[in-house]
């Protein structure tokens, strides 16, 4: 067997990725083990069909009525799959609730971990070494100097770095005004970065 | 293993790049990249731990700096090769092949049971809760800390962490053990704890942002008793 080096520490281009990883496919599907509409359905799947939407309609469900509110926080996983939300990297979700006192953020220092049932598959700064390395360390100054977001001192800020199969995410606090707005119009206020924790719902 | 990865507290690294609009692909290959989780998982190449290890042992200068997905790819090709699915050199040849031809076709297949999988999966998950019959060993209030060392192979105790006092929160029940399973030793199944740390226990009283916890979740192994000095002060 070769003894080429897997992984040589060279940048590859975007070129070199690309051919890289078709090759890589190639292989596999010669070898049964990938097929290309396959590949298709699964991306199809995340652009289309799994997405913050849902996270948002959970939200709005949770911020009109206080009894699957109160079950959202008890047991997310089983919250959500009342609305037939659920799947791959949500198996176990923990939703934390922003107040007057507390905002909650999340993270993932280790990889890339996010629930992806009710957010989608996350943007590449979520993944990235700025947001992981920082986000724990000054979570305060990363609110606000990268994302635009200052908080009172008087707000204490948790940050849950999703270390375990845990997935964390958000309950945003309902912006005031909305009183007279019915459940789909309170979803269409909740962003992804609100569910994150990096940002507020929209006004309405 | 204490690997570049492990991001958590690293000064230095610059602002966060925050792409307005981002869409879910950047390019054809990373959807590619994106199925190389799941289908070689279905083929058996690795567990989710293992998958992360794979990502952990790339070349800490391009983790950094090549973009995500290509880590992805990088773990499966890491592991085709290691169970001797994949041949390096092949690889080698096919990409050389699509670099010249970057248009030429992939191999056609059809493969309906692969197709229900994908469906099947990202409706269902693959859990990772494991029925154990061990005690529990902490309870939500146990101040612990977290062991100081430095495992090597795969591992979720995050450096910063480590030697550094906190509360139980939450008890999660027992899951699949990463020490274990990311190192190819099965799931040997533990208790799980979100424990919370203030940032002045993680970075120190001058360092350290106010009126701010960081809550990590350990597997039991990870911690320990707090001691009674550390209790009291």
């Amino acid at each position: 067997m070769s003894t080429a080096p897997i992984n040589p520490p060279k940048v590859r281009t975007r070129e070199e990725i690309a051919a890289r990883v078709k090759a890589l496919e190639a292989i596999m599907i010669e070898k049964g083990i990938m097929t290309m509409e396959a590949v298709d359905r699964l991306a199809e799947i995340y652009e289309n069909e799994v997405g913050p939407q849902l996270g948002a309609s959970v939200v709005a469900k949770a911020w009109t009525d206080p009894e699957f509110k109160a079950r959202l926080l008890r047991n997310a996983t089983e919250a959500c799959a009342e609305l037939g939300i659920g799947g791959l990297q949500g198996e176990d979700m923990v939703v934390v609730e922003n107040t007057d006192d507390v905002h909650n953020v999340i993270t993932c220092t280790l990889c890339s971990c996010y629930p992806w049932p009710v957010l989608g598959l996350p943007p590449n700064w979520y993944k990235g070494p700025q947001y992981r390395s920082r986000i724990v360390r000054e979570p305060r100054t990363v609110l606000r100097e990268d994302f635009g977001l200052d908080l009172p001192d008087s707000t204490e800020i948790r940050v849950w770095d999703s270390s375990s199969e845990m997935r964390y995410w958000v309950l945003p606090q309902r912006p005031a005004g909305t009183e007279d707005l019915d459940e789909k119009a309170l979803a269409a206020l909740v962003t992804r970065d609100s569910m994150i924790g990096t940002g507020q719902p929209k006004a309405p | 293993m204490n690997g570049v990865h492990d991001l958590g507290g690293t000064d230095g690294l610059g602002p966060v790049p925050v792409e307005q609009d981002e869409p879910v692909w950047h390019a054809d290959w990373e959807k590619a990249a994106f199925g190389m989780f799941s289908m070689p998982f279905r083929a058996g190449f690795f567990g989710v731990d293992e998958f992360r290890y794979g990502i952990e042992q790339m070349h800490p200068a391009i983790y950094l700096l090549s973009p995500y997905y290509e880590h992805w790819a990088h773990t499966a090709e890491h592991y085709g090769v290691a169970r001797g699915v994949l041949d390096p050199e092949e690889i080698e040849e096919r990409t050389q092949y699509y670099l010249e031809n970057p248009d030429a076709p992939l191999p056609e297949r059809s493969d309906p049971d692969l197709m229900a999988f994908v469906d099947a999966v990202v409706k269902n998950g693959a859990p990772a809760r494991r029925e154990s019959d061990k005690a529990q060993a902490f309870a939500v209030g146990d101040r612990v800390t977290v062991v100081d060392d430095s495992p090597r192979g795969h591992t979720r105790k995050a450096r910063y962490i480590r030697g550094k006092t906190g509360v139980i929160e939450k008890a999660y029940g027992t899951f699949i053990y990463p020490d274990s399973a990311g190192n190819g030793r099965g799931d040997a199944p533990e208790h799980v704890y979100s424990v919370r740390f203030t940032n002045e226990e993680l970075w120190g009283p001058e360092a350290a942002e106010p009126n701010g916890v960081v809550y990590f979740d350990v597997w039991e192994p990870y911690i320990v008793p707090a001691s009674t000095e550390e209790a009291t002060t």
